[in-house]
């Protein structure tokens, strides 16, 4: 499998009048071909920022960027940061495409469904107007619209939640792109319909063996599609695994809270559910060792003080797994494996 | 259950009309469309339902924050169908809201002590010990800093908003609450903590509560009995374990399997009931069965004939072919 995305050492931060805000904080990662490869975290954690920084979105001034991110683009590898913004024009869209959470905003009310999707390939392909209708109905009906010709004529506004975000992936995938950003794709849609389109995008992904960095905050669906997850918290990857290692056998105290907070259709019903105390730490003022430990129950377990002072390195026990955590792995196994027995 | 009915709701519709239709008859959206159930005192009840189903509209009509277009609303004992403003505004003490979304429920020109003292000053209650002594024991009884009386919303999280909308709804010590999607705008760590919150003030006050969510597993953790809600009815009505392991109503079925569930072997192994298409418009329903557009079991009976709501082994179903 071919490497479609390598992200390295990435750090984004914005300066404010409040002081610096470290959106991301040295997230590396790859996504290789026809792999879903996920990043979970909540709100603030810089899962998105990540995302808008491979597509080269942070407007030059705003943000402070270092790290590097290699994208597969004509053959080669492109680093997005250094590149000049022509470079960026041609790789977006053609080789990664990105589905954005809300497809109320992301389509513009005044134009034809058809000519928003022509508009994408048009960028890429010139004056080729003809070639760009047409394309836009095939991708109308690839994506499970029916009379795609019909509907092409018609506004963002005659389309529903669910057939807009069908539009959304449509125009991603009309120049074939070889990777897929999906922001929150089904975040603003009702449960029956996000189901439909998780099986679309299963289905796409299956046909043009294509690379997807799912990014959302919601543990169900990582569970559904992904392969590889990275889970984040105050803008860095606190634990890197295959899916069955961060859902059975998670390293991180952060990861094993989720788990266990998030509640789920259980045979038992309505137990208590265990929180998480506390909330996430400001990105302005982020404390000078391990984030999460102002929060954390299993401080107990570590050096305190190193968890207080010094940022847990990722590091790994097994194949592919790494986390951040200063818990002796012993203790931790121990503990861990008493938890876990609490989840489900 | 034996315990006392604190609301009892029958036939409650609500139709809103809408402007100009193509063929310039008389059009109405028909949010709420013959929902009936009863809640006990200190019960919870879960409505859950897509967007669109009519369930925030069903518990602002309950609360007569919209007036019902027919029906009635039984509030322990008093029909308050027809309650004008003024008497219910002397009700709202015993009747509260939780609003959805944290950031606008709050008025952002007033500090936290003024916003959770509102319901004192409207209803001219004096507590014991001053209003200010009130407000600091309901903002340590939520999980807040008492000190931070004096400061603004802007200053506060969305989990901690979410905490000053509880403590202005239990401040009077109603007898129920709406919750309208109280953690759908919360982070999973943060849900978990303002779900708890919501269980141990109910307990502790024998609160009964009416619970809107989009979220099925949230709703399980948090409901005695829960009411699936499709295009403004009831498609299925129960106990909280028979809904979710016996359901009856295809949709309800659909709604449990499409809920993914952060377990990746099951997940990928579990057979899936996909609906194929998106919720009618409430304008022009479906005739019959509202759900036969999107049900794979819809036979010419329910195109035609609207099923009644009947008791089925442990849930009560509206559907011709339960299964």
């Amino acid at each position: 499998m071919s490497e479609l995305l390598r992200i390295n050492d990435l750090h984004v931060a914005f300066p404010t009048d409040d002081g610096l805000v470290r959106a991301v904080d040295g997230v590396s990662l790859t996504v290789s071909q026809g792999e879903t490869v996920a990043i979970v975290g909540e709100s603030g954690s810089g899962k998105t920022v990540t995302s808008l920084s491979v597509m080269g979105l942070h407007k030059k001034g705003t943000a402070e960027i270092s790290g590097s991110i290699s994208v597969a683009h004509d053959g080669g590898f492109l680093d997005v940061i250094t590149a000049s913004e022509e470079e960026i024009r041609s790789m977006r869209g053609r080789s990664v495409a990105m589905i954005f959470q809300d497809p109320m905003s992301a389509l513009h009310p005044y134009y034809k469904i058809g000519d928003q999707l022509a508009e994408a390939y048009l960028v890429h392909n010139p004056g080729k107007k003809k070639e760009a209708a047409a394309r836009a109905v095939e991708m109308l009906d690839l994506v499970g619209i029916s009379e795609p010709a019909q509907r092409a004529k018609e506004f963002p506004h005659q389309f529903s939640g669910g057939m807009r975000q069908r539009v959304m992936i449509a125009m991603a995938l009309m120049n074939s792109p070889k990777m897929l950003i999906a922001d929150e794709p089904t975040t603003a849609l009702d449960v029956t319909v996000q189901a439909q389109i998780l099986t679309l995008l299963a289905s796409l992904q299956k046909e043009f063996n294509m690379g997807i960095l799912l990014i959302t905050h919601d543990l169900g669906v990582v569970a559904q599609v992904s392969e590889k997850v990275n889970v984040m918290y105050a803008g860095r990857i606190v634990e890197q695994g295959g899916v069955d290692d961060i859902f059975y056998n998670p390293m991180q105290p952060y990861t094993l809270g989720l788990l266990k907070s998030v509640p789920r259709i259980s045979a038992t019903g309505s137990e208590r559910l265990k929180a998480i105390p506390g909330q996430p730490p400001s990105l302005i003022s982020l404390p000078a060792g391990c984030a999460f430990a102002p929060r954390c129950e299993y401080i107990k377990f570590a050096d305190s003080n190193a968890c207080a002072t010094q940022m847990p390195a990722l590091v790994g026990t097994s194949a592919g797994h790494t986390s951040r955590c200063h818990i002796d792995e012993s203790k931790r196994q121990a503990s861990f494996a008493e938890a876990m027995k609490e989840v489900r | 259950m034996s315990k006392e009915i604190i609301l009892s709701v029958t036939d409650l519709t609500k139709h809103f009309p809408v402007k100009k239709s193509k063929d310039r008859k008389k059009a109405v959206v028909k949010a709420v469309d013959g929902i009936s159930f009863d809640l006990h005192a200190g019960e919870t009840l879960g409505l859950v339902g897509e967007s669109g189903c009519g369930k925030t509209t069903a518990g602002r009509t309950i609360l007569k924050l919209t007036e019902p277009t027919s029906g009635s609303i039984v509030f322990e004992g008093q029909d308050i169908t027809k309650f004008k403003h003024g008497k219910m505004t002397s009700l709202r003490a015993q009747m509260q809201i939780i609003f959805q979304d944290p950031y606008s429920a709050l008025n952002p020109r007033q500090t936290i002590g003024k916003i959770i003292s509102a319901p004192f000053e409207i209803q001219g209650v004096n507590p014991t010990g001053g209003v200010k002594n009130a407000v600091q024991s309901l903002m340590e009884r939520v999980g807040l800093n008492p000190e931070h009386y004096n400061r603004y919303p802007h200053e506060f999280s969305g989990g901690q908003r979410q905490r000053i909308g509880i403590a202005r709804a239990i401040a009077l010590k109603p007898r129920f609450i709406v919750a309208d999607e109280p953690v759908s705008a919360l982070d999973v760590s943060i849900q978990a903590q303002v779900i708890n919150l919501l269980d141990d003030l109910q307990r502790e006050d024998g609160i009964s509560m009416v619970f809107i969510a989009h979220d099925l597993s949230v709703v399980q953790h948090i409901s005695d009995r829960v009411a699936v809600m499709y295009l403004g009815k009831v498609m299925e009505i129960g106990p909280t374990a028979n809904l979710y392991h016996s359901s009856h109503h295809p949709y309800t079925k659909a709604l449990l399997s499409a809920v993914p569930q952060p377990d990746p072997r099951s997940e990928k192994s579990r057979e899936r009931i996909i609906l194929s298409g998106d919720l009618p418009s409430p304008i022009n329903p479906p005739s019959g069965c509202v759900f036969n557009t999107r049900c794979w079991k819809a036979q010419d009976k329910c195109r035609t004939e609207v099923p009644q709501l009947v008791q089925l082994g442990g849930t009560q179903v509206a559907c011709h072919f339960p299964e």
